[in-house]
């Protein structure tokens, strides 16, 4: 596999909340231990329910949150230390694209002026150019020349979609992290972004950060997955893999929750559907986070943290995770 | 732009509006070509004092028997100048105190909004008073003392609309791009935030012509120029024999401060996003 770009090691994020009436300070625990790496054109994707850390994922990934804990490269290189002394060089490598394309760009700006922004900031082109290569990254989105001049209101989610990855787009970058791109999309424009993400990363040879809850779509796109659990990298690895068969309970019952064409609904293999809430990440449970939901926890699972661990081809975070791998076929 | 088109026709709309709005156009065309029209000292005592409306003294003359008209034309001059020029540099201030403490939020959000507390606590006639009472009384420091005890309000304001946008994706996106605070502040935010601010700023002008005007019907103001609250002091203690003299100056502040409410709101009702939708 070739260097990662873009790789977390041991992330930690938490967010101290103030208690109630002189009750002590609490610590919301948003990410622990989460470490993922994202190669030069390849797509990871990033699945979880919500309130998973994955949208605290994609703020501590691009640089606008400051982890609490652990470290992030670019490049092999710190990415804290970047940030310090350089940060500019940080943003031409690291963009992201905002889940609500009605909120992601400034009502006040025309698209012209918001793609042109990120040319202007990094001196990308002499003002003289800047419209025409404006254009051109309008046109590498599918947008006319016509679109400069309009403001986000004159345009579709489709559209406006189209202008902040063109924005991302607009400094070169090695990685895009995209969270949630296309969920607030109608559903007959999502097949339409998503693929022109594809061709864009064809072309270009950048990588995505995929972030999502849309497990049909992550293993349509995806090259490799990660599913996080309460702030946890659960399970981690090549999405042909994964696809054949998932180890971690919580990562089988999700993908056996998202409905699935042509799957017959009493499917004998298929896990039942999770019972009960996602804990609160004030309080994570004790040993395997998932233990309270997990049809299969044994008494050590509430006990003893599991680590990520390498089992059957992948990375996998449960105490029994052999136990679920299949036999190998003769 | 089509964008001043479109608020021009939502602005059309409200009768009330553009009513106040040619009012306060004819006010400020008497303070500009008024004492071009009629060319006439306002500190000169030209006949009678105490005279009632007459031909030659259109509104009559006060105790000193100086032409009252002549007062009231230059006194637009100082009322409007005063109340515009104190509301724009009160604007300014609480634009960038609140721009600030609601874009960066922690201790300076604290250190600027206690500052600001400070001010909104005292009563702002008062202070005022204190201010122009401390610094000789001038046309400067008068304008001054108001823009002093405004700009709180409009600090209070933009903080609240700064805190409303800065975690907003666009403004996210461009500090993933790299983009320096001040332009995020001055060229993304501030667009977004104008609105009400351009609201109460208009409204502002009405209160500091008011506040000027008590100002100068208090002898607090700059002595060498007659001004609407300074004529109403002057007639003051003639108020039974010749109440005119208080009036006729009175009904100008009245009126012009309706005007300006009147438009005020009407920038409300154009600019504010929720009655859009209508």
């Amino acid at each position: 596999m070739t260097a990662p770009v873009l790789e977390a090691r041991d992330l930690a994020k938490r967010f101290p909340v103030a208690g109630g009436f002189g009750g002590p300070k609490r610590v919301v625990h948003a990410l622990s231990g989460v470490s993922l790496s994202v190669a030069a054109g390849e797509t990871l994707a990033v699945v979880g329910e919500s309130g998973c850390g994955k949208s605290t994922l994609a703020n501590c990934l691009t640089g606008l949150m400051e982890p609490s804990g652990g470290s992030l490269l670019l490049e092999g290189a710190d990415v804290a230390g970047i940030l310090r002394d350089d940060p500019m060089r940080f943003r031409r490598r690291v963009q992201i694209v905002f889940q609500d394309p009605y909120a992601s760009l400034n009502p006040r700006r025309s698209v012209g002026d918001t793609v042109a922004d990120a040319l202007r900031i990094h001196r990308l082109a002499p003002r003289a150019r800047r419209r025409t290569r404006v254009a051109e990254l309008l046109a590498e989105v599918g947008l006319a020349p016509e679109h400069l001049d309009r403001y986000p209101h004159e345009l579709s989610g489709g559209q406006r979609q189209r202008v902040a990855i063109a924005r991302a787009l607009a400094v070169e970058p090695a990685v895009v992290v995209c969270d949630e791109p296309v969920s607030a999309l109608d559903v007959s424009i999502q097949a339409q972004v998503i693929n022109l993400l594809r061709d864009i990363q064809a072309r270009r040879g950048v990588a995505y950060v995929f972030i999502s809850h849309n497990l049909a779509l992550v293993r349509h796109i995806a090259r490799r997955i990660a599913v996080m659990y309460l702030g946890q990298v659960v399970e981690l690895g090549d999405a042909a893999v994964l696809r054949r068969r998932m180890l971690h309970p919580y990562s089988r019952a999700l993908f056996a929750a998202a409905p699935e064409i042509g799957r017959p609904s009493h499917d004998p293999d298929r896990p039942p559907p999770l019972s009960g809430d996602v804990p609160s990440p004030i309080d994570p449970p004790s040993g395997c986070r998932f233990h309270t939901r997990c049809p299969h926890a044994e008494a050590r699972c509430g006990a003893e943290e599991p680590a990520l661990r390498a089992v059957d081809d992948r990375l996998v975070r449960c105490h029994l995770a052999e136990g679920f791998s299949i036999p190998k076929e003769p | 732009m089509s964008g001043l088109a479109l608020f021009w026709r939502r602005f059309r709309r409200n009768t009330a509006a553009v009513g106040g709005l040619v009012v306060l156009l004819l006010i400020v065309g008497a303070a500009v070509f008024g004492p071009v029209l009629h060319p006439v000292d306002p500190f000169d005592m030209l006949g009678r004092p105490t005279q009632p409306p007459s031909a030659r003294f259109l509104l009559g003359t006060d105790v000193s028997g100086r032409d009252i008209l002549a007062g009231l034309l230059h006194g637009a001059r100082v009322s409007l100048v005063v109340g515009i020029v104190a509301s724009l540099a009160a604007t300014v201030v609480g634009l960038l105190v609140g721009a600030v403490a609601g874009y960066y939020g922690g201790v300076i959000d604290n250190l600027l909004m206690r500052a600001t507390d400070f001010f909104l606590t005292i009563p702002s006639f008062v202070l005022a008073i204190v201010i122009v009472a401390i610094f000789q009384p001038s046309i400067f420091t008068v304008t001054a003392a108001i823009a002093t005890v405004s700009w709180p309000s409009v600090a209070r304001l933009v903080r609240g609309e700064f805190i409303a946008q800065r975690d907003r994706d666009y403004v996210r996106a461009c500090r993933a791009l790299g983009m320096r605070d001040w332009e995020i502040i001055l060229r993304q935010i501030l667009p977004n935030a104008l609105p009400p601010v351009i609201v109460v700023s208009s409204l502002m002008v009405a209160t500091a012509i008011l506040t000027e005007s008590g100002l100068s019907f208090l002898g607090l103001s700059d002595p060498d120029v007659v001004s609407w609250g300074y004529q109403i002091g002057v007639g003051r203690s003639v108020l039974r024999v010749a109440w005119w003299m208080s009036a006729i100056p009175g009904v100008t502040i009245l009126v012009t401060v309706l005007a300006i409410n009147l438009v005020g709101e009407g920038l409300n009702d154009a600019l504010n996003p929720r009655v859009q939708q209508r």
